[in-house]
């Protein structure tokens, strides 16, 4: 049991996970400060016999001080955010020659279409397996999801990756994988009785792995 | 204590002398709708809890038959095992009885209620009857709830926040007569809130008593007022949808359901819930900057908080202590919001045990801290009586520490990837190693529920043998505090004269470290205008 992140698997996960250790010390800050304060006046202060409250009517220039702090904070996070924002969802973060995977959500399973020998999805050579992801590292994929029923959620956790998959509509979503090995995709929006089994699993293979089993795959040799 | 005789405007009321069922059952009188409102929800918070404690056997004990489990029927627990249809139900109805029949009706419902026309010197509502309708709608949405429990099928499975088109289409969601009734009891409670704050609108606007100004109005006041003015921007909105919602399922409609040509995401509407949605991302930046903007208004009210600690006078009765508990917590709630409301740090957190937590430190810490300190705090203007100190006191330590050891592991979940609502978390590989964890939280859930018998004993015993209490307990500034306990039908004979704010203590003019806002001082001017109203 870890108290921490999961690994790092993409190569979204260190730019988001400093932004995380980013907020855990500003917010640490705050929280320190707040509760410490807070265990401090309530020692100092508590009512002893005899002893009236100070009178003020507070002080203006405090209120501007604590209110400008966190507002130039929140906006500097804002920015910072945003940066990496549109790094990852932003409409034109998606590689040009991302590889390209078809995923299609149904209650409850995750139906993976591969753009078959020749990379490009839509073409006679596609094929379709149920509930096992395998994707190249180090190449950057583009996914194409798409809804059968309700809304599902794509998410792996080593990945930082989560995109909602909402019927009615062609989400594109990107990632590049970096640690050959097993993890687990799983929804991550509640979508029925058997949401909590809406589990597929995810294989990240070096390139070389990766052509193989594609070769493999593609001659309906695939474990399924 | 002559300083209170002195001050306080003992008034002897109306006499009522209406029947039993007009009194108390279909009245008209703010006081008695707060304290129904009151009774009911406490009653759905006891009800959101045993559901709470079911999904903690799950979570904690995949699998295991849970212990009295036996007296549910084979559709919702063989054996006593849970079965996934009902943890969905269970995930759903904890959410829905919590956030709109127990959280919503105790801070707004009863406190609205029972304080505005106390508070600000009036006779009652502006429209009495409009507020017993209020009542009764939000108590027939509240049977309405609480029977879809036990219909076929069982109740509504699609989350409190009944993402369409789950919860639209019966071969989605598996329910259909639950469904059916979640959407007739929210359209229900609407209607109940929508009365209700054109009531508490009109009231402060029009009936405040001379001298109570604007900024002479007490900032509980001022909270429910802009809660009101909100709820009639908002309400309208989400009671259409509900109506749309039940619309698709009743009538057949399809307003959310896209093969037919509706849109799923129409049922969302705020976008800074929906950063993965696959919403522009362009309106997620500027989302984003609008959620993170909300941190700076929960920043200067904390601190404004412990301003008025700094060098106080504090005394640690129980609503002082859950008061300033309500603080701390609220802070862990509001920083963990931080973590959501930069975008790409959602990207992983969104849906997982770690949003769980920080809308529980929100919605428990934030409001049910500030509760447990608001309910002892006007007990005696209820009911002319004092809950038990010790008794409190021993109730807010355990409520304290199990809580947080119930909701601050969650956090620690949320950053492994734990996702919201599942119903087996041993389904996953890499949750395994985080089953002690499940374990431990799922102990302190039923130690925090456990420790609210304390509450509700001390609630009971003190309703008939409570000390009686005087007409100002806590030295407190307030118009209802120049009321005899319990506050009499109509409240005054003639309303209060006001000649300050509420929040004068340790004033330099008088010797006590209070000075109620009736207390006319030698240089104190009378108000020029006197209401109209009275």
């Amino acid at each position: 049991m870890s108290w921490w992140l999961p690994l790092k698997g993409s190569t979204f996960a260190g730019e988001i996970d400093g932004l995380f250790i980013a907020i855990l010390v500003i917010t640490g800050i705050a929280f320190v400060i707040v509760e410490a304060g807070l265990i401090w006046f309530v020692v100092r202060y508590r009512a002893r016999p005899g002893r009236k409250a100070f009178y003020t009517h507070g002080s203006t220039r405090a209120e501007v001080i604590w209110t400008a702090i966190p507002a130039v904070t929140m906006v500097a996070l804002g920015l910072v955010s945003n940066h990496y924002w549109v790094q990852i969802k932003g409409r034109n973060s998606i590689p040009p020659n991302a590889y390209p995977i078809g995923i299609h959500a149904k209650q409850f399973e995750w139906q993976v279409t591969y753009p078959g020998p020749d990379g490009k999805l839509g073409t006679a050579d596609d094929f379709t397996v149920r509930n096992q992801l395998h994707v190249p590292a180090g190449r950057p994929i583009v996914l194409a999801l798409s809804s059968e029923d309700v809304i599902h959620s794509f998410f792996v956790p080593q990945f930082r990756v989560r995109q909602d998959v909402v019927p009615g509509m062609d989400i594109k979503a990107w990632f590049q994988a970096t640690v050959p090995g097993t993890y687990e995709l799983g929804c991550s929006q509640l979508c029925g009785l058997g949401h909590y089994r809406m589990r597929a699993q995810v294989f990240v293979h070096t390139p070389e792995e990766y052509d193989a089993w594609m070769k493999r795959a593609a001659q309906g040799e695939a474990s399924e | 204590m002559t300083t209170v005789a002195a001050t306080a405007q003992v008034a002897h009321g109306h006499h009522d002398d209406r029947p039993f069922i007009r009194k108390y059952i279909f009245s008209t009188d703010h006081k008695i709708i707060g304290i129904q409102f009151l009774f009911v929800s406490l009653f759905f918070l006891l009800v959101g809890g045993l559901l709470a404690m079911q999904m903690r056997w799950q979570l904690g004990f995949p699998g295991k038959p849970m212990p009295g489990g036996g007296i549910l029927p084979e559709t919702m627990a063989p054996g006593g095992v849970i079965l996934p249809e009902y943890y969905i139900q269970l995930v759903t109805m904890h959410g829905t009885f919590m956030v709109f029949f127990a959280i919503m009706p105790l801070l707004v419902g009863v406190y609205a209620n029972f304080l505005i026309p106390l508070k600000i010197g009036t006779h009652d509502m502006a429209f009495p009857r409009i507020n017993m309708w209020s009542f009764w709608s939000a108590f027939a949405a509240g049977l309405v709830m609480l029977a879809s429990l036990f219909v076929p099928e069982g109740a509504a499975r699609a989350g409190w926040t009944m993402y369409a088109p789950l919860s639209a289409r019966h071969d989605y969601s598996g329910a259909e007569l639950g469904q059916e009734l979640w959407s007739i009891s929210i359209v229900l409670l609407g209607l109940s809130s929508i009365l209700g704050s054109l009531n508490y609108i009109t009231t402060v606007i029009n009936n405040r008593a001379p001298g109570m100004t604007w900024f002479r109005m007490p900032l509980s006041v001022w909270a429910l007022f802009i809660t009101a003015i909100l709820g009639i921007l908002a309400l309208p909105v989400l009671s259409g949808a509900a109506i749309m919602l039940l619309f698709d399922q009743i009538l057949g409609t399809h307003f959310f359901d896209p093969p037919a040509g509706g849109q799923a995401l129409l049922w969302q509407q705020w976008g800074h819930h929906m950063f993965v949605s696959g919403m522009n991302p362009t309106l997620g930046s500027s989302f984003m900057v609008s959620t993170l903007v909300i941190a700076v208004p929960s920043a200067v009210k904390t601190f404004n908080w412990m301003g008025t600690m700094w060098r106080g006078n504090l005394r640690f009765t129980v609503p002082m202590l859950n008061a300033v508990a309500f603080v701390a917590m609220f802070v862990i709630g509001g920083l963990s919001g931080i973590y959501m409301a930069a975008t790409p740090v959602d990207m992983f957190i969104h849906d997982t045990y770690f949003i769980v937590a920080h809308l529980h430190y929100v919605l428990f810490g934030g409001s049910l801290f500030a509760l447990f300190g608001a309910i002892p705090f006007w007990f005696p203007k209820m009911f002319g009586r004092l809950m038990s100190e010790p008794w409190g006191k021993i109730h807010f330590w355990l409520t304290f520490v199990f809580y947080n050891c119930t909701f601050f592991p969650m956090h620690i979940l949320g950053m492994a990837g734990h996702m919201r609502r599942i119903y087996d978390p041993t389904q996953y590989d890499f949750l395994k190693p985080y089953q002690p964890m499940n374990e431990f939280i799922s102990i302190s859930a039923f130690l925090l529920f456990a420790t609210q018998i304390i509450f509700f004993v001390n609630f009971w015993w003190s309703l008939k043998k409570g000390k009686p209490a005087g007409l100002n307990p806590w030295q407190d500034n307030g118009l209802e505090w120049t009321l005899p306990s319990p506050a009499p039908h109509g409240n005054w004979e003639r309303v209060p004269t006001v000649y300050r704010g509420p929040y004068e203590f340790s004033s330099p003019q008088v010797p006590e470290d209070y000075l109620p806002q009736t207390r006319k001082l030698p240089g104190d001017r009378e108000p020029a205008a006197v209401s109209a109203a009275h």
